[in-house]
């Protein structure tokens, strides 16, 4: 049965993701919550909680709230709490029960931002999909309220989707800008770890956005719709950072279509109209992905059995896949469990819903590469590769994050 | 960016002096604050305490993903499953389905059968209604071999009634079967930890040639089985109450409720009762059941706390409610030897502590009580200039302190022995500083933690 699990671990959840996009901005964010979200975010899905402050809480929602629908508590709760600490923006997320009750999220952040003077959304995540979805939609909605308007400035990008999820410590995103800076782009701001609101304010400036991972994506099509700027997917990991300095110059030199053809309407009506349209939020085309662009290879084209096996998410996972083929002439097949897959895998990458699917199909595998909570549903027959991802085994494997490791 | 901000003081709203707080709740509940201490036990940890047993959930990925990784960083991912609500499943009402399918699909393909599975229903379950009786009744039918316990993790429900943890307490014992009573057995349900050997009531069942059980010592289904012959059934940790009570009448058994304390006056009437108790039990035709010498055991308390208070003399102190269910209790004990205690972190008084509370709120006014939960406890001041000795985890993040005693709900503390082992405990913290960062952050404090 796809959802029943028998030893491995599932990723993190939405409402994790919202706080972990959040997290550094300097906003408030709420999860509708009787207890299990918070210590679930902060004990295994959060990495800077020990020691770098965030205003993260849970409403302790009660079953007499929840039923009788008592929603002027939480509201009362938040404008409390707000006007002690005044946070730069509020951000609301539900776990099951409110999203089941059909709690009005959209209704209680306009009531908060009118009460409170300050900024305030809702994520409408249900505590029921993964952390990319609740990520990225919190990502779209800081573009959406918080980005201005400005002159585009040369060379200058943002990487979207950065979170400790997939990334690991701040120390691994630095590296990933360096290896962009060498080949000298400015990275204005990264969206979001290392930077403050302000520094993401300033988004419009940039020349091309650069998705890092499909966190990256909604925001990414907020800042196409508000300032035209183009967009491409594909993460610098080592060896693939000059591939895409290329692509983002040729990127660049072309005027994004979109915006040229609403350059008569406001970029506040751009960016309003977006918000509501879940399924644009996550559009991207082929020729936006970069590892999906066919150079002329042998490797090209469907092959039964891979040589490697990825597990993981597929932008970050898809160009280490772009990698590993250019560099050592292996075939390697991308599997994903995540949901947002659409326009990001390749031909030869497969979605697999569910641990028996996923063990079904790693049976043939003979070089694993994917987090080390696979390895139960792994054959003993094959080499397997520990490629630590906190969404998926939280910080179990911190310490030696993204050092591969040969264990068998 | 915030960063390293835990420098703003609130007062009023994370702190009051115990003479202007109130009883039971001192702060205002909101919104809530997690701080990073994770030495607590929680529903996985405390399950995984049946051996030979199984744990599955039947919930959503948020809630899932917290118990599913608690089990894989104890080491114990392969006594753990799951079944995955997803938002289908609320809106086409076929949640019993989902859950009595998925919950054999995972049995069906576990390489052995377990002989109890601990299966977990949430909060889900109740608000859609779902037929408990059918999806137990059925799963009972199809595997006749594995107990089922009817675990909960609801914890919407916690405030207007038993907690996930209490509940649990109760289910975990219904495979207890009944046997014939030992009158040379006692067992001991509702705790997490073992009691210290050199523990009162560990002494006292020694002497009387008694056998003690208890779970956390259980390594086999057999031994498990094995706790239905105590004559007696005792329980030392008030969330197991609940539980342990229901059980002992279930089991036809008498129940003695023993709370770890810190008063000499309370214990020597707990060890009476368990003397007394065990008496009646035994029916002993030769020799009478033999107690502690009293004044000895109290006299060696009052050593230790003497000893102890030469070294640690006026440092300041912080106790909190992780460490042991009688914060309050701890607190009177240490200001009555002269010891510097300045702050208790806890977010409500237990019943069992209402009459330290108002002694305390009347001898020692100035004494702060701090919240753990307050949103604003998230950038209060955490640095202090001067050295503090910090009691517990949480007492250890909110002071900032490398000198604490790291032990949660008591560990396997009883008695005047419990009172000679905290003095030590406080020594040895005073003299060694520890790294918080490492140690409190590890979930279920004495389990396997491989982060």
């Amino acid at each position: 049965m796809r959802q029943a699990y028998r030893i491995i671990p599932i990723y993190t959840a939405d409402v994790s993701g919202v706080c972990s996009a959040l997290y550094e901005l300097g906003g408030m964010t709420v999860m509708h919550d009787p207890s299990g979200c918070n210590s679930t975010y902060n004990t295994h899905d959060e990495i800077r909680w020990y020691d770098q402050d965030s205003l993260i809480f849970i409403s302790g929602l009660t079953d007499i709230d929840a039923i009788m629908g008592n929603d002027e508590k939480f509201l009362r709760d938040i404008e409390d709490v707000a006007e002690e600490l005044k946070p730069k923006f509020i951000a609301l997320a539900s776990s099951p029960i409110p999203f089941m009750n059909g709690t009005d999220f959209p209704g209680l952040a306009r009531a908060l931002t009118a009460e409170t003077g300050i900024p305030a959304f809702s994520v409408s995540t249900s505590g029921m999909h993964d952390y990319v979805y609740g990520a990225g939609l919190a990502l779209s909605e800081i573009a959406r309220h918080f980005t201005g308007a400005a002159e585009k400035r040369k060379r200058k990008l943002n990487l979207l989707g950065v979170t400790p999820l997939d990334f690991g410590p701040q120390p691994m995103v630095d590296a990933m800008k360096r290896r962009l800076e060498k080949y000298g782009w400015e990275i204005l701001s990264t969206w979001a770890m290392g930077d403050t609101l302000e520094d993401l304010s300033h988004a419009g400036e940039a020349e091309v956005n650069l998705v890092v991972s499909s966190v990256g994506i909604p925001a990414a099509n907020v800042l196409r719709e508000k300032f035209g700027t183009p967009f491409l997917v594909g993460t610098p990991v080592e060896g693939y950072e000059g591939e895409i300095s290329d692509a983002l110059e040729k990127a660049a030199e072309s005027p994004c279509e979109a915006f040229e053809d609403k350059k008569e309407n406001s970029a506040e009506k751009s960016g309003a109209q977006i918000s509501g349209e879940q399924e644009e939020l996550w559009k991207v085309t082929p020729d936006q992905v970069i590892y999906l662009r066919k150079k002329d290879s042998p490797l090209s084209g469907f092959i039964p059995t891979p040589d490697i096996t990825l597990i993981g998410e597929p932008v970050t996972m898809g160009s280490l896949a772009a990698v590993i083929e250019q560099k050592y002439r292996k075939k390697v097949q991308l599997l994903c469990s995540l949901e947002i897959t659409e326009g990001l895998l390749r031909q030869e990458d497969e979605v697999i819903r569910g641990e028996e699917a996923m063990e079904e199909k790693l049976k043939t595998a003979r070089i694993i590469v994917a987090d080390p909570l696979y390895r139960p549903i792994c054959p003993e027959s094959a080499t397997f590769y520990e490629m630590p991802h906190i969404a998926f085994s939280g910080r179990i494997y911190l310490k030696n994050l993204y050092n591969f490791r040969k264990t068998t | 960016m915030l960063k390293r901000v835990g420098d703003r003081e609130f007062p009023g709203k994370t702190e009051v002096f115990i003479k202007e707080a109130s009883f039971p709740v001192p702060f205002q509940p909101g919104l809530e604050f997690n701080s990073p201490a994770h030495g607590n036990w929680n529903i996985v940890h405390t399950g995984m305490l049946v051996p030979e047993a199984h744990q599955i959930y039947v919930c959503a990925d948020n809630c899932m993903r917290g118990v599913v990784l608690t089990a894989a960083e104890m080491n114990a991912a392969d006594r753990f499953s799951f079944v995955i609500v997803e938002e289908k499943d609320l809106l086409g009402g076929n949640l019993e389905d989902v859950t009595i399918e998925g919950v054999t699909d995972v049995l069906n393909r576990l390489d052995k059968k377990p002989k109890a599975v601990l299966l977990f229903t949430v909060c889900l379950h109740h608000f859609l209604g779902s037929d408990l009786d059918r999806i137990y009744g059925e799963l009972e039918k199809r595997f006749p071999e594995i107990f089922f316990m009817r675990c909960f993790m609801d914890p919407i429900m916690q405030k207007t009634g038993p907690t996930p943890d209490q509940k649990l307490r109760l289910a975990m014992y219904d495979a207890v079967q009944e046997r014939k009573a030992d009158p040379k057995c006692v067992t001991v349900l509702g705790s997490d930890f073992a009691l210290d050997e050199g523990s009162d009531i560990c002494r006292i069942l020694k002497k009387n040639e008694i056998l003690l059980r208890e779970i956390p010592t259980c390594e086999t289904w057999e031994d498990y089985q094995n706790l239905g012959e105590g004559s007696l059934i005792l329980n030392c940790y008030p969330a197991g109450k609940f539980g342990a009570e229901k059980q002992a009448e279930r089991l036809g058994r008498p129940f003695l409720y023993l709370p770890g304390s810190f008063d000499y006056e309370e214990i020597q009437e707990q060890e009476e009762k368990l003397l007394g108790m065990l008496e009646q039990q035994n029916n002993r035709k030769t020799g009478e059941i033999k107690g502690l010498d009293i004044e000895k055991e109290i006299r060696e308390c009052e050593e230790a706390l003497s000893y102890a208070h030469q070294i640690i003399g006026d440092t300041p102190i912080a106790v909190d409610y992780l460490f042991h269910p009688r914060p309050l209790g701890l607190t009177k004990l240490l200001l009555t030897h002269k010891f510097q205690v300045q702050s208790v972190f806890l977010d409500s008084i237990s019943p069992e502590e209402k009459e330290v509370f108002f002694w305390l709120k009347e001898n020692y006014p100035e004494l702060k009580l701090i919240s753990t939960i307050r949103p604003e406890m998230r950038v209060r001041t955490r640095q202090q200039s001067e050295k503090i000795l910090a009691i517990g985890q949480k007492a250890a993040w909110f002071t900032g302190s490398r000198n604490f005693v790291n032990m949660v709900q008591g560990g396997g503390l009883w008695g005047f022995d419990g009172i000679r082992h905290t003095a030590q405990l406080m020594v040895e913290a005073f003299h060694e500083e520890k790294d918080p960062e490492d140690l409190i952050v590890r979930k279920g404090w004495g389990c396997e933690s491989c982060i």
